[in-house]
C-alpha cells in the first residue's frame, strides 16, 4: 500500500526581548542559575504579572507577517500543572483567544516547487525554566533565568506532507522571526524550538490517522530524521496489524529514534482558565496598520525586488535571502559596485561563502567588511585588477590584511594598461625566444598561448589581458 | 487612650497631647496584657513599630509630619512585609519572611503609620468564623466562645477590642464586611481594583479587595486615603483619580434615594435582624434619604457562584505552594510527587484543602462548562442586576450577615452553613462594588451590622452615608466590657 | 450530584493533594454537598448570557520592555527549603 503523512509542526519562539513578558528581569541567554529572577518569576506569594507591550508587539508584528488575521482581544489563561521548573503550578498562556489567528506561510521546495501551509494560530506564553542533573546526591537543580522568557508559540495546520517539506517549512519560518527581528533563531539555545505532530494515512483516504507527537527537535537535522523515523514507524505499526496509540514521543539524536514519553491516557487535565490577574489584551485596527506600515521587507518581497531590479538569477535570489545577514551582506557591498548585482552576488555566494564555510565561520562572524567586497567588484569593473588577481586580493583581505585599495597598491597589484609599456615587454619577449618566434610564423598557431603567459609572467601577472592579446597578436606576425 | 477613634489619635498627635511613641507603647501593652484571650494577632512587631514610632515623632519634630504619620494600625497577616513573618494564616508559611513589601504596606509606611503587628485570620483568607488558623481560634471581644467572624477576624477582634485603632482587612467574599458586623466595627470593602493587590496573598484573584476597619466611617476614609491609589504592578489596579475620602464626610444626604432589595429582605431573614434594619432606615429617613424597593433577583444565585468562582481561582493559586522555592517543605520526600503532595498535605489546613478540591473539580475536562463557565454567567447577571439598580438608587441597604455572631465550633463540621452566612456579602465581590458594613445595634448582646452597596468607585458615597448616620447615632461607639486580667 | 472514591482520588492528584483513606469518604461527602449547593446554579437560564471573568470589562494596561530588576538571587534563595550552587534542590526530575 501506498502511505501519505500529514505532518503539523508546532514551534515554540522565544521573542528576543529586553526583559520578561511578565515581570522586569533580564532575559540574557547563559546567565549564572537563578540570577535573573524576581519575586514574581518565583511565584512568590502575592505577587502579580503585568504584560511586556514588547511582547505583545512582536507578535502582531508576526500575525502581519503571515498575513494572519490578529484578534481584536486575546485572552490570557492559566494552563496548570505542577512541574519544578514551573514555578506557580500552572503556566500563563493563551487558549481559547490567542493574539495570532489564521494564516500562511509560503514555502520553497527543492525542485522549486512553492507550496503554501497553513499556520493555525500563534500565541504568546511564559517560558518556564530548567532542571539540572549533575548529581546533587540524587536530587535535581532547578534554574529559573528562562521562566518567564515571552515564547511564541506558532502551530502549523497538518499541510505538511514529508520531512523535507517540514524542514523548508521550519527554515522558512526560522528565517522570517529573523527578518522581523521577534526571535535571534539561536536553536542551540534554544530560542526556536520545534515539536512534530506526525500522522500516515493510506494515499487518497481523506481521513487522518492518528497522531504522535515528537517533542523538543532543536535542529533542522534532527527535525527531518524524527519525522522520517516516525513515518517508517507508524507504517510498520499498521502493516503489522498494530494499532497506532496517540503519545508524546520524545527524540533520540545518538539512536536517530523517537521513545515514547506519555500516553494520551496519562495526559494531564491542564484546567485552562482565564487568568484573573491579567486582563484582556485588545489590539486597534490602528496599532495593526501602524505595525504594518513599520514592517521590514520580508524574505519573499526581497527575493522578488533582487530578480526584478537588480536581474539576479532566482537561484542567487533564493540564496541571499535565505539568511537576513547574508542579503544585508549582499545590500551593503552592492553599494560600492550599484550596476554590478549578479557580479557582487557571485562573490559573496562563491568566494566569500566558500571561504567562510572551510574556516567554520558564518556570515555574521566574517572578517571582510561587506563594503570591501563591493569594492574589490568595483575595482574589477575598472579594469584596476583582473579576475585573477581579484582572488588573490580577496584572500588577502580574508585574513585581516586590510581594505582592497590598500593591498592593491602595498602588493602593487594594479594592472598595466599602458600600451607603451605592454609594448616593450612583448618586445623583450619576442627577442628572448627567436626560435618560437620562426616556429610561430610558420604556422605553429598553437605557440601564441606560450607567448601569452611569458609576456604575463614576465608583467607578474599585472597586464591587462585582453591588451596584452591584442599587442602580441601584432607584433608576432610582423 | 484606646478608646479614641484614629482621627482622635491622629489629632492629638497633631496636638503633640502624646507622642506616637507613647501612643504605640500603650496599644502594645495592651496587645500583650490582653491578646491571650483573643489571640487576634499572629505576629506582634514590638521593636519595629516602636522604630517605626520614633521616627514618626521625628518626622513630626521636623515639621514633616502627614495626617497619620505616627498612628499605630495593625496589618491582617495576608498583607506581605518585608523582613517580617507573612502567614497568611497558614502552617505552609510559618516559616515564610517575606523578601519584599506588599504596596498597602509601602503606602502605610510611606505615610508614617506605625504598624503594631499582623493579625490573625483564617487560613488563605478561606472562611467566615476564623477557625480555620493554623494559630487558632480568634474569639471574639463581645462574648467568650464566639466566633469574631472571618476571614480578617483577627483585625476585626483587635479593633472592637481596642487593640488597635485600625486594622487592615481583604473582602474575597464578606471577608471585610462579615467579621466587622460580628464585631461591631465599621469595615470598608472597595471598589475592585482600588487598593493595589499587589503583595496581598492571593485566595481569589477576581475578588479580592483589601480595605480598612475602625471605629468610625470617618477612621475608614482616613484608612482608605493611604490604602487606595493606582499600583503599576497590578494589572487590574484601576488607573483612576483617587479623592480625599473624608472631604465628604459632612455632604448633606436630603434627596439620595436609597433601595432596599426584597431579596435581603424574606423570610431568611430574622425578625430581630428586621428589627435592626428597620431602625437603620428610621434614622437615614430623618436625614432625608427616600427609600425604594429594588429587585437583585440574581443574587440568589451568588452563594453558588461564588463557591464555583473563588475555589476555581484558589486552587490555582495556591500551586505554588509546592515546598520548592519557600514555604513548608515535607521531611525526606521520596519523589516530586511525595515532595508536592505531602508537602501541600501537610501545610494546607481542611478547609483549604476542601475549596481546592472543589475548585480543581470545577475547571477539570467535562466539568468546566457546567460549573466554572456557568457561575461566570450568573456572575454577568448579578452583575446586571446591580447595574439596572443603581440606574435608579444611589446606594443600596441590608444586612450584612444574617444573623449575630455564632459560638466557636457550632458551624465548623458544616462547611454548607458557615458558607450561608456570606449569603448577602458574595455578591458584591462578584460584581466588584464597594460595600461598607456599620454596626446597628445589638441582638442577644452581641453586635450586628447593616451593609451600604455602592455603584462602582462611590466608596465616598457610602462612607459620607455611614458618617452622617455616626453623627446621629451610637451603635458605633458601644465596645464589649474587656477587663484586664 | 454525588462524587465517588474515585473522582475523590483522581481530583486529589490533580490538586497535588495527598489524601488518606480516610480523608477520601469525608472528601466525597464534602464535595458531593457543596455541588448540590452549587446546582442550583442550573435554575437559572444562562444561555443567552456572557460569561464574566473579571468584574469589569477592562483590557489589559501594559508595561515598558524595560529591565527593572537586578540579581537578587542570594535574598530570594534565602528563603528556600534546600538549595545548592544557587539552584533550587528537588527529588530528582525524570526527564521527559
Amino acid at each position: 500500500m501506498e502511505w501519505e503523512a500529514v505532518i503539523g509542526l508546532e514551534v515554540h519562539a522565544q521573542l528576543n526581548t529586553k526583559s520578561k513578558i511578565f515581570s522586569g528581569s533580564a532575559t540574557n541567554y547563559g546567565a549564572m542559575p537563578n540570577t535573573q529572577i524576581c519575586d514574581i518569576d518565583i511565584g512568590l506569594p502575592g505577587v502579580l504579572p503585568v504584560l511586556n507591550m514588547e511582547a505583545v508587539h512582536k507578535a502582531i508584528t508576526f500575525g502581519v507577517a503571515i498575513g494572519a488575521q490578529i484578534n481584536d482581544q486575546s485572552v490570557f489563561a492559566r494552563k496548570n500543572y505542577f512541574y519544578p521548573d514551573l514555578p506557580k503550578g500552572y503556566q500563563i498562556s493563551q487558549f481559547e483567544l490567542p493574539i495570532v489567528g489564521v494564516g500562511h506561510l509560503d514555502i520553497t521546495l527543492e525542485d522549486g516547487r512553492s507550496r503554501r501551509i497553513g499556520v493555525t494560530r500563534a500565541h504568546l506564553e511564559e517560558d518556564a525554566g530548567k532542571s539540572l542533573h549533575e548529581d546533587f546526591q540524587g536530587l535535581s537543580g532547578i534554574d529559573l533565568n528562562r521562566a518567564g522568557i515571552p515564547l511564541l508559540e506558532i502551530v502549523s495546520e497538518p499541510d505538511i506532507r514529508t520531512a523535507k517539506e517540514a524542514v523548508a517549512y521550519l527554515k522558512t519560518l526560522h528565517n522570517l522571526v529573523r527578518y522581523i527581528n521577534i526571535c535571534d533563531g539561536n536553536m542551540q539555545e534554544g530560542s526556536f524550538r520545534c515539536d512534530a505532530n506526525v500522522s500516515v494515512r493510506p494515499k487518497g483516504q481523506e481521513k487522518f490517522g492518528t497522531r504522535t507527537e515528537t517533542k523538543n527537535l532543536n535542529s533542522f537535522r534532527f527535525v527531518e530524521r524524527a519525522i522520517n523515523y516516525e513515518i517508517e514507524r507508524q507504517i510498520e505499526v499498521i502493516e503489522s496489524g498494530g494499532v497506532i496509540m496517540q503519545e508524546t514521543r520524545l527524540f533520540n539524536a545518538d539512536t536517530n529514534e523517537t521513545k515514547m514519553m506519555r500516553s494520551k491516557e496519562d495526559a494531564n487535565d491542564y484546567r485552562y482558565f482565564p487568568d484573573p490577574d491579567l486582563l484582556p489584551v485588545r489590539v486597534t485596527a490602528e496599532q495593526i496598520r501602524q505595525i504594518k506600515s513599520t514592517l521590514p521587507e520580508l524574505p519573499a518581497e526581497k527575493q522578488q525586488r533582487f530578480v526584478d531590479d537588480l536581474h539576479l538569477s532566482t537561484d542567487t535570489a533564493t540564496t541571499l535571502v535565505s539568511n537576513k545577514a547574508l542579503a544585508d551582506y549582499f545590500e551593503t557591498g552592492l553599494k560600492a559596485a550599484p550596476e554590478h548585482g549578479q557580479l557582487v552576488a557571485n562573490w559573496v555566494i562563491g568566494e566569500l561563502l566558500g571561504a567562510l564555510n572551510k574556516a567554520s565561520l558564518d556570515i555574521t562572524q566574517c572578517p571582510i567588511p561587506a563594503e570591501h567586497i563591493g569594492t574589490l567588484v568595483a575595482r574589477i569593473i575598472d579594469k584596476t585588477i583582473s579576475t585573477k588577481i581579484a582572488k588573490t586580493v580577496f584572500e588577502t583581505m580574508f585574513n585581516g590584511e586590510g581594505t582592497p585599495d590598500e593591498i592593491i597598491e602595498a602588493k602593487g597589484l594594479k594592472q598595466v594598461t599602458d600600451t607603451a609599456e605592454i609594448e616593450k615587454m612583448v618586445d623583450e619577449i619576442i627577442t628572448q625566444f627567436p626560435e618560437q618566434l620562426a616556429d610561430y610564423r610558420s604556422g605553429k598557431d598553437k605557440l601564441f598561448g606560450f607567448f601569452v603567459g611569458q609576456a604575463m609572467k614576465a608583467s607578474k601577472g599585472k597586464a591587462n589581458p585582453a591588451q596584452l592579446n591584442e599587442i602580441l597578436k601584432t607584433k608576432l606576425q610582423n | 487612650m484606646h478608646n479614641k477613634t484614629l482621627a482622635e489619635i491622629a489629632r492629638d498627635l497633631e496636638a503633640k497631647n502624646y507622642s506616637s511613641v507613647e501612643v504605640t507603647q500603650h496599644f502594645l501593652d495592651r496587645i500583650k496584657n490582653l491578646d491571650a484571650k483573643f489571640n487576634s494577632f499572629i505576629t506582634v512587631t514590638a521593636d519595629h513599630a516602636l522604630a517605626q514610632a520614633q521616627a514618626a515623632d521625628a518626622a513630626r519634630a521636623e515639621g514633616k509630619a502627614g495626617p497619620l504619620t505616627g498612628v499605630p494600625i495593625a496589618q491582617k497577616d495576608i498583607f506581605c512585609t518585608q523582613g517580617i513573618k507573612t502567614s497568611c494564616g497558614s502552617k505552609m508559611l510559618d516559616n515564610f519572611i517575606s523578601p519584599y513589601d506588599a504596596t498597602v504596606v509601602k503606602k502605610f509606611n510611606n505615610a508614617g503609620c506605625v504598624m503594631l503587628g499582623k493579625t490573625n485570620m483564617d487560613e488563605f483568607a478561606m472562611g467566615s468564623s476564623n477557625e480555620n488558623s493554623f494559630y487558632g481560634p480568634v474569639v471574639n471581644p463581645w462574648q467568650e466562645n464566639t466566633v469574631p467572624g472571618g476571614s480578617s477576624g483577627g483585625s476585626a477582634a483587635a479593633v472592637a477590642a481596642r487593640l488597635t485603632p485600625g486594622a487592615t482587612g481583604t473582602d474575597t467574599g464578606g471577608s471585610i464586611r462579615q467579621p466587622a458586623a460580628l464585631c461591631g466595627i465599621t469595615g470598608l470593602k472597595p471598589t475592585y481594583g482600588r487598593v493595589s493587590r499587589y503583595g496581598m496573598v492571593a485566595f481569589a484573584s477576581s475578588l479580592d479587595q483589601g480595605g480598612p476597619m475602625t471605629q468610625t466611617a470617618e477612621d475608614a476614609a482616613l484608612m482608605l486615603n493611604v490604602m487606595a491609589g493606582f499600583d503599576e504592578r497590578d494589572s487590574t489596579s484601576l488607573d483612576v483619580d483617587t479623592p480625599d475620602f473624608t472631604a465628604t464626610l459632612n455632604k448633606d444626604l436630603k434627596g439620595m434615594t436609597i433601595g432596599l432589595p426584597k431579596e435581603f429582605f424574606d423570610e431568611r431573614l430574622s425578625p430581630e435582624m428586621a428589627k435592626q434594619i428597620d431602625a437603620v432606615k428610621n434614622e437615614l429617613t430623618k436625614l432625608g434619604i427616600n427609600f425604594k424597593e429594588i429587585s437583585l433577583q440574581a443574587t440568589a444565585l451568588s452563594i453558588p457562584a461564588y463557591y464555583i468562582i473563588a475555589p476555581a481561582e484558589c486552587s490555582s493559586n495556591l500551586s505554588r505552594f509546592d515546598g520548592v522555592r519557600f514555604g513548608h517543605r515535607c521531611e525526606n520526600p521520596k519523589s516530586l510527587k511525595d515532595l508536592y503532595e505531602r508537602s501541600r498535605a501537610e501545610g494546607f489546613g481542611t478547609e483549604v484543602k476542601r475549596r481546592i478540591m472543589i475548585g480543581t473539580y470545577a475547571l477539570s475536562a467535562g466539568y468546566y462548562d457546567a460549573y466554572y463557565l456557568k457561575a461566570l454567567k450568573i456572575r454577568r447577571l448579578i452583575h446586571n442586576d446591580f447595574e439596572n439598580a443603581f440606574t435608579e438608587v444611589d446606594a443600596i441597604l441590608g444586612p450584612t450577615t444574617p444573623t449575630p455572631a455564632f459560638k466557636i465550633g457550632e458551624k465548623s463540621d458544616d462547611p454548607i452553613s458557615l458558607y450561608l452566612s456570606d449569603i448577602y456579602t458574595t455578591a458584591v465581590n462578584l460584581a466588584g462594588l464597594p460595600g461598607i458594613s456599620i454596626p446597628c445595634g445589638q441582638i442577644n448582646n452581641l453586635p450586628v451590622g447593616c451593609q451600604l452597596i455602592g455603584p462602582r468607585l462611590q466608596e465616598a458615597r457610602l462612607l459620607n452615608i455611614a458618617h452622617q448616620l455616626q453623627q446621629h447615632t451610637d451603635w458605633h461607639k458601644q465596645a464589649p466590657q474587656i477587663e484586664a486580667n | 450530584m454525588a462524587i465517588t472514591n474515585d473522582e475523590v482520588k483522581k481530583i486529589a492528584q490533580l490538586a497535588g493533594l495527598q489524601v488518606t483513606e480516610a480523608d477520601i469518604a469525608t472528601y466525597a461527602d464534602n464535595l458531593s454537598n457543596i455541588l448540590n449547593l452549587v446546582g442550583q446554579m442550573d435554575n437559572a437560564d444562562t444561555s443567552e448570557v456572557k460569561p464574566m471573568a473579571h468584574p469589569f470589562d477592562n483590557s489589559a494596561r501594559l508595561r515598558a520592555d524595560v529591565v527593572s530588576e537586578q540579581d537578587q538571587r542570594d535574598a530570594l534563595l534565602a528563603i528556600a527549603p534546600e538549595t545548592e550552587s544557587g539552584l533550587y534542590l528537588v527529588p530528582k526530575v525524570i526527564e521527559e
